[in-house]
């Protein structure tokens, strides 16, 4: 193979490789860093004890609460994630967040320590082939097994993390390597030459989607999780204003247009909104920005806009054509192909066009809506809960939820008024995600409030992380809402397995009582009465602080599209 | 329906890299019939000559799923008749068979197979062709007593002027700008 060598320049420092690893982060511009230390990541937690003003390393209780924390930092700030981690356990505890990230684009660098070189593969003390192991779930991973390589290993790991469509990587460093002294001196990666990071844009294709997009009468944009990493939100707006387009955005994508914007018009999906399913199957011109048609975004393909016009605006060429044929792909970095794009348009009423995503949304409103948001008699409800918080956030706050049917309810119901502000679990959907990460998210956005929206399932998946906020005083908010079921897998064993409740009803312990173990404040909230003020108090609250909803046990979140149903045929009940 | 493919993949040389390669094909479940790397024509850069069968749409989201690869330059998959391609066959025969036996020696003329090297015991033929001549030759030889038999696998050369050769020209162009 190949090594790494760094070029040595006459202002070197003559450092440990532990040492070089700090000095790279710091040159890197990271002020915080998620970590766990062990017998082969020592020599740098050693290293941090000199620097310890400058980088902030926040003990979690769990390498996999270090790496959705990392995930957190990263989705709140558009900046590179970091987390550090030991060799064996260490590494492999890391592996779900990395496969989350992977899945999700967030771009996060792990650094993990590994047994000395002399005793890579002899089966020695917490050594585990990480190389291996991470290989399919990152962007790109690379082992380092002397000091000298280390300053264009870590250089190289942040570029491609946040460079083109971001992803995870992973940098194993020997233990060896991190005590040896080297000359140290550290060049930021500009350009890695089998690697292209933005595709250079078709004049072509800009034109050919322009045209496309003047000639529809029922045009409908689509926007993914592309729009917020490209920082693509401005471009966004102005491209559905000039156009005067009707725009729905993914799970992952929510957030990059206010919700309250004059063109949003809801979300796809399994349990997105009516009208956006609905008309996704009427529209003429299907512009897709930055985002790669999930099945849980099309339901079953054989009956997904077929009757469009596809236009995918889109950074990486492995997803044109993978789920939807583009008729028009636009391959680049979609925040230029926007700006390209837009002052080509001319704006059309497509008055009746509009007024049907009001039609169908008013049947959901009446079906659904009301109901959720609204109700009257009866156990709390999931939408409501969101809703009475609406009106404490304004909508300015940033929600980090879980798995299951509290994320639906708080994407569906929750008002976003700012980019970055809606961070999930989206494609690998991994409970345990929302606690660590809402501490991430606060770290990487200290101004924002950020709550955490929680399940009774997913919040006892990574709960040790309370030990986190107890010891690094962050103050992020976490809502559970306890149906004391997992309730989405209840949903489905409703609706599709005769109500054959198998392993989904769960005693729950005392959360309030725990958060207070770790000194975070709380209450349970059971009474409708007493909710609007309970969220008064969890939201002023100057620390960290807990509110448990009690919430319908039985409810369920629609609109759905069943698994392999078309979206036409999208449920109202 | 499930066609022979052959792909071509440029990378760089890196440890691990082929694990990378390789999984793309496992997680599609995908079969590899035949694997070939080695160094190309230019220094650096290795290329990989993998044959499978699958459906085409899978292949061609596979190798895009490759090219993905931040160590990969580049990846191509082709149908036999867009390419030259040939294998190499190695065949261990007992020598005193072929000796006493005139059939044997006209099986080794008739398919154009070389004697690489006769020991006492045994006599190393090899076979160059596509994989039908050198199977062809393999089962000729079995009644025989046939001691060993090993093949290469594909590796295979395009026939018109691929975007490969251009991409080279243009990256070798950007590195002397550099």
């Amino acid at each position: 193979m190949q090594a790494i060598t760094t070029t040595k320049t006459a202002t070197a420092l003559h450092i440990s490789g532990a040492e070089a690893i700090i000095r790279c982060l710091l040159a890197e511009g990271a002020d915080t860093i998620f970590g766990y230390p062990g017998g082969a990541i020592m020599p740098v937690y050693d290293a941090l004890y000199d620097f310890r003003e400058e980088l902030h390393h926040v003990l979690t209780r769990h390498e996999q609460g270090a790496v959705h924390m990392a995930q957190g930092y990263a989705r709140a700030s558009n900046r590179v994630g970091v987390c550090l981690a030991t060799s064996g356990p260490g590494a492999a505890n890391l592996i779900t967040g990395i496969a989350d990230a992977q899945i999700d684009s967030t771009p996060i660098v792990c650094i993990t320590g590994q047994v000395a070189r002399h005793l890579l593969g002899t089966d020695a003390f917490q050594e585990t082939d990480v190389m291996g192991i991470s290989m399919p779930v990152t962007k790109w991973n690379f082992q380092v097994t002397t000091a000298e390589e280390i300053p264009e290993a870590i250089a190289k790991a942040f570029y491609l993390a946040r460079s083109g469509r971001p992803g995870p990587v992973l940098v194993d460093i020997t233990k060896n390597a991190q005590v040896e002294k080297f000359d140290f001196a550290y060049t930021p990666c500009t350009n890695v030459r089998s690697y292209v990071a933005k595709p250079k844009i078709d004049p072509e294709a800009i034109a050919s989607a322009a045209a496309a997009i003047n000639e529809a009468e029922r045009p409908l944009v689509i926007f993914g999780q592309g729009v917020t990493l490209a920082a693509a939100e401005e471009e966004l707006k102005q491209f559905v204003e000039k156009g005067n387009l009707p725009a729905i955005g993914t799970l992952l994508g929510h957030s990059a247009l206010p919700t309250d914007h004059t063109h949003y018009a809801g979300m796809p999906g399994m349990h997105g909104t009516y009208a956006a399913n609905k008309l996704t199957n009427e529209c003429d011109v299907l512009i897709a920005i930055g985002m790669r048609f999930d099945d849980r975004v099309t339901g079953n393909l054989e009956y997904y806009a077929k009757q469009a016009k596809v236009i995918h605006l889109e950074l990486d060429p492995a997803e044109i054509d993978k789920n939807v044929v583009a008729d028009i792909p636009v391959l680049g970095d979609c925040k230029e192909s926007m700006a390209c794009i837009a002052p080509l348009l001319h704006p059309r009423p497509r008055k009746p066009w509009f007024g049907k995503f009001k039609e169908l949304d008013q049947m959901e409103e009446e079906k659904v809506r009301q109901g959720e948001l609204h109700p009257t008699e009866g156990a709390l409800t999931m939408g409501e809960v969101i809703d009475k918080m609406n009106q404490v956030t304004q909508g300015n706050a940033v929600i980090v939820t879980d798995v299951g049917q509290h994320q639906m309810v708080a994407w569906r119901y929750g008002d976003f008024k700012l980019d970055k502000s809606h961070i999930t679990s989206g494609g690998l959907g991994t409970m345990g995600f929302a606690l660590p990460a809402a501490i991430g998210a606060k770290l990487g956005a200290e101004d924002r409030q950020v709550i955490a929206v929680i399940g009774d399932g997913g919040f006892q998946m990574t709960l040790q992380e309370l030990g986190t906020i107890m010891q690094t005083k962050v103050p992020v908010k976490i809502l559970i809402l306890n149906n004391e079921f997992l309730g989405m897998v209840r949903q489905w064993q409703q609706l599709f397995f005769d109500k054959r409740y198998s392993s989904t009803e769960m005693d729950n312990p005392d959360f309030v009582t725990i958060a207070k173990g770790y000194g975070i404040e709380g209450q349970r909230v059971t009474e409708r009465d007493k909710l609007p003020e309970a969220l008064q108090t969890f939201l002023s609250h100057p620390d960290a602080y807990l509110l448990e909803v009690a919430v319908g046990k039985e409810n369920n979140v629609f609109p759905m599209v069943p698994t392999g149903a078309s979206v036409s045929d999208v449920r109202l009940e | 329906m499930k066609e022979q493919f052959t792909i071509l993949v440029y990378t760089e040389n890196k440890v691990g890299l082929l694990q990378r390669v390789v999984s793309t094909f496992s997680r599609r479940k995908i079969n590899i019939e035949s694997l070939n790397t080695s160094e190309s024509g230019v220094p650096g850069i290795f290329r990989f000559t993998i044959v499978v069968e699958s459906q085409e749409e899978w292949v061609r989201k596979t190798v895009k799923n490759i090219e993905r690869q931040v160590e990969v330059h580049k990846a191509y998959y082709f149908r036999d008749e867009d390419l030259v391609y040939q294998e190499i066959a190695l065949y261990k025969v007992p020598t005193k068979v072929l000796a006493a036996n005139g059939q044997a020696e006209e099986l080794v003329r008739r398919h154009h197979a070389r004697v690489l090297g006769v020991e006492e015991d045994f006599t190393i033929l090899e076979k160059t062709g596509h994989e039908i001549e050198t199977e062809a030759l393999y089962k000729a030889l079995q009644p025989f007593g046939l001691l060993d038999f090993v093949r290469s696998g594909r590796v295979a050369i395009t026939r018109p002027k691929r975007d490969w050769q251009e991409y080279v020209e243009s990256m070798e162009w950007e590195l002397q700008q550099q």
